[in-house]
């Protein structure tokens, strides 16, 4: 029993294809990929929009000048 | 893989792809210090994070449906189907497209690409700095990064793609593939997203916005120059057989070839590639009166206004088409920027945009009736076909998707951050807390001092 469908490397190379584990459950990991990927932007696309909304309001306007001093 | 020569060709050629991909790292180590070193100082945390996510967002979405796009579209929509028989064998759920001990290119192939797709985000990423929201930005990441210029690739870098065969196009190194289109798709943005406060005077003056800090800037550049040596190399298949060509050329004589599959040499594009790089340097330290940030970005346009025809220039053809383009490409920055009231915060459109174009098009007239491929009944090199191209990198896969996007996103009222925010820096969060967290140690380390 192995996960990559090999239980010892007593084989001729040649003939040796994929060896990552759960093969066959390919399009299962592409679909748990995109939903990551597509979750993700919807969490930083929403944290944005909240940030920069509370950000108008928070600006301490003398801590503003120095930081534009700063440059 | 039998044969011992067959397994030190994979096994080369493996390495060789490995290898480019660990140099072309550094562009975008390049990109992100000349990003942070042009921002001001309340903006370097959000600048260096939009470029740095540009890394994972562009990769995951190369690997699920960019890889695919350059192996089934290189004659879709407009000369046939989509390509399904090599396309299926890049899809990401093929088992090329994992550890498998038949298959060893794939992988360092796709990485080759993928670190292509990585600047041409990263492109457009600098003309847009210290005003866009990121997560508008990062949606444009993956248009450019795995779409669009994925589909310019097929089309036009691909052995079999419609416009090598039809047009006779030839973009060995990417003036057009690359540059011409992230600099039209910079372009596009920043028509939507208009200038930073400040950066016009009310009469409609351009303002110079320096840089924050002058040494990263230089350093980051530098690092673009090196990586561009890597993604030089990755350019090309680095040996081949005419077997394994199976085109026109004839004897036994093994070659590297550009990505068409015809015949050129490292060693030609060495010569090229620093021959080039001087005559931009040069043209710009002149047209531009030794400004040194312009001289420095002069000389990566001038190897990107080579690039087209580099496989086959001779070095000091190299050199003066380089120094040609970068004076086209300084008047022309200038003059867009006057006359439309663009703010490109790096000048990405005119140094990867216009220095494509410009190459594309001259490379037609310098390379008129050369073979574009080894194989029979492709289209010769020729300068309406090149111009062509160029219009069709830069407007209709560059400019378009991303002026159309923008304005999406600008309605939606996603695009641009608000006024406030670009006032006091989109990192006053983190500046603010660091000054107070600051301001309360010294204060107790003072206390402490005086035994309070």
């Amino acid at each position: 029993m192995s996960t990559i469908g090999y239980d010892s490397w007593a084989v001729d190379l040649a003939e040796v294809g994929a060896v990552y584990p759960f093969q066959g459950s390919e399009v299962l990991m592409v679909i748990l990929g995109v939903a990551f990927w597509i979750g993700w932007h919807r969490i930083q696309f929403v944290r944005e929009g909240k940030h920069l909304e509370a950000a108008k309001h928070v600006g301490d306007e003398e801590k503003i000048h120095k930081l534009l001093e700063k440059y | 893989m039998d044969g011992n020569l067959n397994a030190l060709t994979t096994v080369f050629t493996e390495f060789y792809y490995w290898v480019t991909v660990v140099f072309m790292f550094l562009i975008h180590v390049g990109f992100c210090m000349y990003e942070v070193g042009a921002s001001r100082h309340r903006n370097h945390m959000h600048t260096l994070m939009k470029n740095i996510m540009i890394i994972p967002l562009v990769t995951v979405t190369f690997f699920f449906f960019g890889w695919w796009i350059y192996w089934a579209f290189p004659d879709f929509p407009f000369f046939g189907g989509l390509n399904h028989d090599m396309g299926n064998a890049n899809l990401p759920w093929s088992e090329n497209m994992g550890t498998n001990l038949s298959d060893r290119i794939t992988g360092v192939f796709w990485a080759a690409f993928l670190l292509f797709s990585w600047t041409a985000a990263s492109i457009v990423s600098g003309a847009v700095i210290e005003r866009i929201r990121s997560s508008a930005l990062w949606v444009h990441a993956v248009l450019i990064g795995s779409v669009f210029w994925i589909i310019d690739a097929a089309w036009g870098w691909h052995y079999a793609g419609w416009m090598v065969k039809y047009l006779g196009y030839h973009d060995a190194y990417a003036s057009g593939v690359i540059h011409a289109i992230a600099g039209g798709y910079a372009l596009g943005v920043i028509m939507v997203l208009g200038p930073r406060i400040g950066k016009f005077a009310a009469d409609g003056t351009p303002r110079d916005i320096p840089p924050h800090n002058p040494w990263m800037l230089t350093i980051g550049i530098f690092l673009i120059y090196s990586g561009f040596w890597g993604f030089y190399a990755a350019c090309n298949v680095p040996i081949i057989s005419p077997e394994g060509i199976d085109g026109q050329i004839t004897g036994i004589t093994w070659t590297a070839t550009n990505i068409y599959l015809a015949p050129t040499s490292l060693s030609a594009i060495t010569f090229n590639f620093l021959m080039s790089l001087s005559g931009g340097l040069m043209a710009a330290y002149v047209v531009s009166k030794g400004d040194a940030f312009w001289t420095f970005s002069g000389g990566l346009a001038g190897i990107i206004t080579a690039s087209a025809g580099n496989d086959l220039y001779h070095p000091i053809q190299a050199m003066l088409v380089g120094a040609v383009g970068v004076v086209i490409v300084y008047k022309l920055h200038f003059w867009v920027e006057r006359t439309f009231k663009l703010d490109d915060a790096v000048g990405a459109v005119a140094v990867h945009g216009y220095s494509g174009v410009v190459g594309l098009i001259i490379s037609g007239f310098l390379l008129w009736g050369v073979p574009s491929s080894p194989y029979e009944g492709y289209a010769a090199i020729n300068p309406v076909g090149q111009t062509v191209g160029a219009f069709i990198m830069f407007f209709v896969l560059g400019w378009l998707p991303a002026f159309i996007v923008a304005k999406m996103q600008a309605a939606a009222g996603v695009l641009r951050i608000p006024e406030e925010v670009e006032l006091q820096g989109l990192d006053y969060a983190e500046h603010h807390a660091y000054e107070d967290a600051k301001a309360e140690i010294i204060a107790a380390d003072k206390a402490a001092l005086a035994g309070e």
